[in-house]
């Protein structure tokens, strides 16, 4: 279902991201970073709203007619975008939610190992099987 | 098996005598090779380690005898690499030059017994092998004739290669007791830069951790390897103690190993069911100089609850990775169902005496080759560490560190928030702030001795002040924790250590602290006496309660660690001359409590009261957190079922 997960850290860069190889992973590589603009626009719309009150989750960025593409923002800044197949039809909102809830997760997991630099890549294998796990992924 | 006798090795062929020949296929064998000759990396790793040459060495034999190159070792690099390791154990430059002419056979320590097994003629096995079998439990006489000889001495490994032979005792599968009592050297797999770093480090110290098992299927002898460390008495102590076989699973934590652990985790962290900080855990963890990644995994794998921090299980069982991830097993990618913290619990041990703490924390210091920064952290943490009992969760509040709860009520309170789901905001950062925060709010936990001047609703201070009456009854030291003194008979409540730290520099200011000083020395004394009335003389001075509590408030901030150290000897050399006249004039455990006392106490009980409520606060304002998460997901859920509810009405 999820063609491709993607965590970016808050410069901008991408702390993990990991796509089914099967399609050019570029390509992925590609659509999360445009995406990063509509991300950006998504988040600074809020202006001089608090980060409460912000959601968390940005929804559908944008539509391409393989795939869409959807966002999500922590409260530091980290972004996570997941990219699904347009084919996909099943796929409700709410799932993709509970996606990103369980990426949230498991990115927090990562945090709290005190061997992590936040800013590094993330490398751990218990949030790659994690990202496994999610709903129809890989 | 390629059993050539040639050796191809960047280019050069290298001749093999027929013992090398035998010795050599036999340790290829041994490194398991695949169907394309190719070498497990694994076992080649621990082949190297055995043969105690340095890292820089080992690393100058890869490169030399093209396994670098080429990014394995096939039979021909192998055979080149076990020549050079040869040569360089003969004290011969690592070139291919040196190992063109004949060598002797190099030396493994550890693997020898498996070549005895493969190939029990060979002449490697020579008269140290054959002893070696010979003395299977160990015997204390090791044949070091022929070690010497073969062995180059290697500045730090001087002292382990005269005894070598005992590595032998760690080869035989039943790691008998006395296998270590046997010989307080041990030779020690050490090839890993990590080891040698703590071998470097302490080139002075005669024993070495001891050997351990070779690869495959020995239990891990884990314990001798760490910690032993370098003292031979502590070598026996071990020894001495009931070794539990349960079956050759390097992942099962023996018992002397968890005792080992424990000894660790109480110079962390001396509340046995506290946790160890993220950050704290991170600094210990390093010095075991495995990569940052693996580190990282061997939390992943322990922190079963996610927090950042490590419970006593979890920490033995990190370790315990550690201790297997430098002998040489590779990770697990799950936690072995013997290490999970469930099977752990069952086996928690009590402390151990507490003498071995003392000379272990100083060998653990020094095996990690910690400057004297440790070590003097180690102390000073310490005789601070003894009353202000750790918090629990020091990330609560830092005012709460100085109420120093008796391990019981902050049991309490840990086993409720750990109950909940990962409690992550852990602010303090390391032992140096919590310690710093301990001081800050200088007001010590009433102790009242007969009021009872809190009517709190909080079991803490019902506990509290059971435990503070209780254990001035008595004055058996609670293990290791035994620094939380009983309270002064006569002052009210504070906690030794700290307050002793923070009243002293203020009292050289004044004449009057000057007599209060005394009393801090007193203090000290007693806390390596064990003696409560000397407390009692604090009671005698009606104008100290008044003056001391705004030197409490006063000195609170200031303690720092080499604030601390310096204390230790003034008070030291104020407690001979003043110690008698208290001593002699309030032997009594004061019952006798003046009414200012009384006033002071309440001044305590107000503030302890504050305190706790400042630690409610902060619970109730993470609960609302944790609710609000709740709430959300309450909302999703609905969300979805009301999707559902058209498609299941129709």
């Amino acid at each position: 279902m999820a063609v491709c997960i993607a965590v970016i850290a808050k410069e901008n860069y991408p702390l993990y991201i990991r796509s089914v190889p099967t399609q050019g992973e570029l390509k992925f590589h590609y659509t999360v970073h445009t995406s990063l603009d509509v991300v950006e626009e998504k988040i600074s719309g809020v202006g001089k709203a608090l980060a409460d009150q912000r959601e968390l989750y940005l929804g559908l960025l944008y539509p391409t007619e393989d795939y869409k593409v959807y966002g999500y923002v922590t409260n530091s800044k980290v972004k996570f975008v997941i990219v699904v197949d347009s084919s996909n039809t099943s796929l409700r909102d709410n799932e993709i939610r509970s996606m990103f809830r369980k990426l949230h997760n498991s990115f927090t997991d990562v945090m709290c190992n005190p061997f992590y630099n936040p800013g590094d890549p993330i490398q751990s294998k218990g949030h790659q099987t994690a990202q496994t796990h999610l709903p129809g992924n890989f | 098996m390629d059993q050539g006798s040639a050796a191809g090795t960047g280019g050069t062929l290298i001749s093999l005598s027929d013992s090398e020949q035998r010795c050599y296929s036999g340790l290829y064998a041994l490194c398991q090779p695949d169907s394309s000759g190719k070498l497990a990396a694994g076992k080649v790793a621990e082949l190297f380690r055995a043969s105690q040459l340095p890292a820089e060495t080992l690393h100058q034999v890869t490169e030399v005898c093209g396994a670098k190159r080429l990014g394995y070792f096939g039979c021909g690099q192998f055979y080149g690499a076990l020549k050079l390791m040869a040569a360089a154990q003969a004290g011969l430059p690592v070139r291919l030059e040196s190992i063109a002419g004949e060598l002797p056979l190099p030396v493994f320590v550890g693997i020898t017994n498996e070549l005895e097994m493969r190939y029990p003629n060979q002449p490697l096995t020579n008269e140290s092998q054959s002893h070696i079998l010979g003395s299977v439990t160990g015997s204390a006489p090791r044949p070091p004739a022929d070690r010497p000889v073969l062995r180059h001495p290697d500045t730090s490994m001087d002292k382990q290669e005269v005894w070598s032979p005992p590595q032998s005792p760690g080869i035989s599968p039943p790691r008998s007791p006395s296998a270590y009592r046997s010989y307080p050297y041990g030779a020690q797999r050490n090839g890993t830069d990590t080891l040698l770093v703590y071998e470097a480090k302490v080139p002075g110290l005669p024993s070495v951790p001891q050997e351990n098992s070779s690869p495959s299927h020995y239990s891990l002898r884990l314990q001798p390897e760490q910690p032993v460390i370098t003292r031979v008495a502590s070598v026996e102590r071990l020894v001495e103690r009931v070794e539990v076989d349960y079956s050759d699973d390097p992942w099962r934590i023996t018992e002397e190993q968890r005792e080992y652990y424990t000894i660790q985790f109480r110079s962390l962290q001396p509340d046995l069911s506290a946790l160890i900080m993220g950050t704290v855990a991170k600094n210990f963890f390093t010095k075991s100089k495995l990569p940052i990644l693996e580190l990282s995994h061997i939390w992943e794998l322990s922190d079963v609850d996610k927090d950042g921090a490590l419970t006593f299980p979890e920490f033995c069982t990190a370790f315990h990775l550690i201790v297997a991830r430098k002998n040489g097993y590779p990770l697990p990618e799950t936690l072995p169902a013997t290490l999970r913290p469930g099977f752990v619990e069952a086996a928690v041990v009590t402390a151990p005496p507490s003498e071995k703490i003392g000379s272990v924390d100083l060998q653990m210091t020094s095996r990690q080759g910690v400057t004297t920064k440790q070590e003097a952290r180690d102390e000073s943490r310490k005789p601070a560490e003894f009353s202000p009992k750790r918090i629990p969760e020091p990330h609560e509040k830092p005012t709460q560190h100085v109420s120093t709860l008796k391990p019981d009520s902050p049991q309490e309170l840990d086993a409720n928030m750990k109950s909940r789901t990962r409690p992550r905001s852990y602010s303090s950062t390391s032992i140096d702030d919590a310690m710093k925060k301990v001081e800050e709010p200088p007001t010590p936990p009433p102790r009242p001795q007969k009021t009872h001047s809190r009517a709190s609703s909080l079991d803490l201070n019902k506990l509290f002040q059971q435990s503070g009456q209780g254990s001035r009854r008595s004055q058996h030291s609670l293990s290791a924790k035994s620094g939380w003194l009983p309270p002064p008979p006569a002052l009210p409540p504070r906690p030794p250590a700290t307050q002793i730290f923070s009243f002293i520099p203020g009292s050289e200011k004044s004449s009057q602290k000057v007599v209060q000083q005394p009393n801090f020395a007193d203090f000290s004394k007693f806390r390596e006496e064990q003696e409560t009335s000397v407390r009692g003389g604090l009671s005698t001075e009606d104008l100290t309660p008044p003056k001391l509590d705004s030197t409490v408030v006063h000195q609170g901030h200031a303690p720092q660690k080499p604030v601390r150290r310096k204390i230790h000897p003034e008070s030291q050399s104020a407690t001979p001359p003043s110690a008698t006249p208290y001593s002699a004039a309030t032997l009594t455990k004061s019952t006798q409590r003046p009414p200012p006392k009384q006033k002071r106490e309440i001044q305590m009980a107000i503030r302890k009261n504050r305190e706790t409520n400042a630690v409610l606060t902060r619970l109730n304002s993470e609960l609302q957190q944790q609710l609000k998460v709740v709430h959300r997901e309450r909302v999703t859920l609905e969300s979805q079922l009301e999707l559902l509810r058209p498609v299941a009405s129709t």
